[in-house]
């Protein structure tokens, strides 16, 4: 008899090989990633359980933040430098924007910055690495989800009513987390590698924000360069985002143009991340 | 089951890069890129063609120096890293413990720690949940379960982090010197569950400079030296032969000069005190502490002493060369140098020993310090299990029993009911 007789203890006789591989590309190990799914389910509960400990406002950050951003921006994009917003409310027009960033910064940076978190078990504990930043993804799309009822709030402050585009707003979050993915492998590492990458992060995000509609609206950018904005998926996404919620313009055809960096993004960052995780137990 | 292999490891070695810092900035990296030329580093194997088989429900010891290679080994073992040749093969779930509370968080509560803990030691939540009384129990921390364990002590963080480990499932287990922390009662508790597990049938692949615990527990074990295998085979006899050839003979510790003080402490040794035997610290066989020092002022009244503790702080010998052997240090000019010795008969059992230094007069000590560590290693005829227990001194006692004529017990116990 043998004595872990579980369901998957066939499963679990296997022989499993650790070996040099000598490929470029080793490949995603999917089956070993949903076996494993729990861990990063864990990873992301013990993220959300620290992030408000031994904070006065506890859990009402995920609120207090967009919103103290959607009044600064309101304050001085709306009234000062009173940008065209497509017609829609400018809180509204902040919000939907703001919530939708936060996330992916949120994601991006902890996806950044993940094996270093976690330095004593990628140095004491095999795993399959790729679960950490997938992980990452994971405890702001809580934030996001509470953030969704106050957009109501706010539509319904404002008499904004969302039309059908509404029905579209799943596949702009997707893309985002997908984006934010992408991103978090590449910066995740090489973060390992090079702790660069810490100070880098900051001027990217910031960056990243001034190329993406989300204090303005992406009509300021006119006919073709659209497509060269596009480059930057988020710019597409934030937009589309506001669109499924608020209304506005609807997206146009440079949507092709950002579906196809998001795709190459993540295969990048999924190549480099896999051609680089074996040594990472080695160099952390 | 009949018992089939659990572990393969053909031909593997690992290599290390030093000579750079753990980590590149991205100027080195980019630099290297430009001259190609300049990237050759200095290089370390940390195991080097490395072969053997382990096979089902076998607990197997792992010996050797730091920097052998054993550690490098479990983590190759574990899959933690990967070798730069050859190939380590496993068959089972492989639970792999190189530390104790591995990704604890001290913000966390005992609660949320078991159950991270567990998830990460490759159990289950519902496993975890089952467990969950067992593994409080085991502990000892129904209390505080839901209390941060950064209020815990550091003796119930160890036990809770135990505790978790010895409720995993695995089919190999894969243990690195954890026995070496805690107290002694937490060591044995642990070398209990090891020998638990080996009775479960699981594989056990087990490292440790406890010599005592792996020629208790484990019936094979390998010797590695400088990444190779040296030796391969019965644990009592490869132990055997690891102790007469790897283990340092005697120690010697100098110190920092310090042109200052009165009394300057040059040097500690500690060796083997008979002239036959190839230094070898062992418990049956006398042994000379030795301290060199310099006295740069005339003190009246000075002389000098040892103390000799165990490493768990028993005051085994406290001898100062007292004034009844003319034990007064009188420099004929100054500074003067002077070697103090001391032969220490063979009476302490087999342990870690820690040596202090005192010089000093009637009024106190001028300098008193550890000076020394060193080990006394078993007899040849001691078994691990006379090595295990608890005890300071091994004088060799001379047992006399003997049968003696029956006396008449019927006659007290009668008594004794009247």
């Amino acid at each position: 008899m043998q004595p872990a007789a579980s369901e998957d203890a066939a499963e679990a006789r296997r022989w499993v090989d650790n070996e040099p591989s000598g490929k470029w590309f080793p490949g995603i190990p999917v089956a070993e990633l949903w076996a494993e799914r729990e861990l990063a389910l864990i990873l992301a509960l013990k993220d959300l359980k620290l992030r408000y400990k031994q904070t006065f406002f506890g859990v009402a950050w995920v609120l207090l933040q967009p919103l103290v951003a959607v009044l600064i921006f309101s304050l001085v994009f709306g009234r000062a430098a009173g940008l065209p917003t497509d017609g829609i409310p400018y809180p509204v027009f902040a919000y939907t924007g703001l919530a939708l960033w936060f996330y992916f910064t949120a994601a991006v940076s902890s996806a950044a910055q993940c094996l270093l978190d976690n330095k004593e078990l990628v140095a004491k504990v095999y795993f399959p690495r790729l679960l950490a930043p997938i992980a990452s993804m994971l405890p702001g799309l809580v934030d996001l989800a509470v953030s969704l009822p106050v957009i109501a709030v706010f539509l319904a402050i404002w008499t904004v009513a969302p039309g059908l585009a509404l029905l579209t707003l799943p596949l702009w979050v997707l893309a985002t987390v997908v984006t934010a993915l992408g991103a978090g492998l590449l910066l995740a590492g090489l973060n390992v590698r090079y702790r660069d990458v810490r100070f880098v992060l900051g001027f990217l995000i910031q960056a990243w924000l001034f190329a993406t509609p989300v204090v303005y609206s992406i009509s300021l950018i006119k006919g073709s360069w659209r497509y060269l904005y596009a480059l930057n998926p988020m710019a597409s996404i934030v937009a589309g985002f506001r669109w499924s919620i608020a209304g506005g313009p609807p997206p146009g055809l440079e949507v092709l143009v950002s579906g196809g960096v998001v795709v190459v993004l993540l295969a990048v960052g999924f190549l480099y991340f896999t051609h680089v995780e074996r040594s990472f137990a080695d160099v952390i | 089951m009949a018992a089939g292999t659990a572990i393969q490891v053909q031909g593997v070695s690992k290599r290390y890069r030093l000579g750079q810092g753990p980590y590149l900035t991205l100027r080195e990296s980019l630099s290297r890129l430009v001259h190609k030329g300049s990237v050759s580093k200095e290089e370390v194997w940390a195991l080097r063609d490395l072969s053997f088989d382990v096979d089902e429900g076998e607990v197997l010891g792992v010996i050797g120096l730091n920097g052998a290679g054993k550690s490098t080994l479990l983590k190759i073992l574990s899959r933690i890293t990967e070798p730069t040749a050859g190939r380590s093969r496993t068959r089972g779930r492989v639970g792999a413990l190189l530390e104790v509370g591995t990704g604890f968080h001290p913000e966390l509560t005992g609660r949320e720690n078991i159950f991270l803990n567990g998830v990460i030691l490759g159990l289950r939540r519902s496993e975890v949940t089952r467990r969950l009384d067992e593994i409080v129990a085991f502990a000892g921390v129904e209390q505080f379960l839901d209390t941060p364990i950064k209020r815990y002590s550091s003796g119930m963080y160890l036990r809770l982090a135990f505790a978790v480990a010895a409720h995993v499932d695995p089919d190999i287990v894969i243990v690195d010197e954890v026995l070496a922390v805690g107290d002694v009662q937490f060591r044995q508790r642990c070398l209990g569950r090891m020998s638990e597990f080996a009775r479960e049938g699981r594989t056990v692949v087990l490292v440790s400079h406890d010599l005592g615990s792996i020629n208790q527990i484990c019936e094979r074990a390998l010797w590695l030296e400088g990444g190779r295998l040296r030796l391969d085979g019965p644990s009592a006899a490869v132990v055997d032969a690891y102790v007469r050839d790897a283990v340092p003979r005697g120690a010697v510790s100098t110190f920092d000069p310090e042109p200052n003080k009165p009394i300057q402490l040059l040097s500690a040794a500690v060796s083997a005190a008979d002239s036959d035997a190839n230094d070898v610290l062992r418990r049956d066989r006398p042994f000379a502490v030795e301290l060199r020092f310099v006295v740069r002022e005339r003190i009246p009244g000075l002389s000098v002493a040892f103390i000799l503790e165990t490493s768990q702080g028993v005051r085994v010998l406290d001898e100062d060369w007292g004034p009844d052997m003319g034990g007064e240090l009188l420099p004929a000019a100054l500074p003067q140098a002077y070697s103090a010795r001391l032969v220490v008969p063979p009476v302490l059992a087999p342990g870690d020993y820690v040596l202090v230094g005192w010089v000093g007069t009637q009024a106190g000590a001028i300098v008193q310090r550890e000076v020394l560590a060193f080990s006394l290693l078993p007899g040849p005829v001691d078994t691990s299990e006379a090595v295990q227990r608890n005890r300071v001194v091994q004088p060799g006692v001379r047992w006399e029993v003997e049968e003696i004529e029956a006396l008449d017990v019927t006659e007290p116990a009668a008594d004794s009911h009247a």
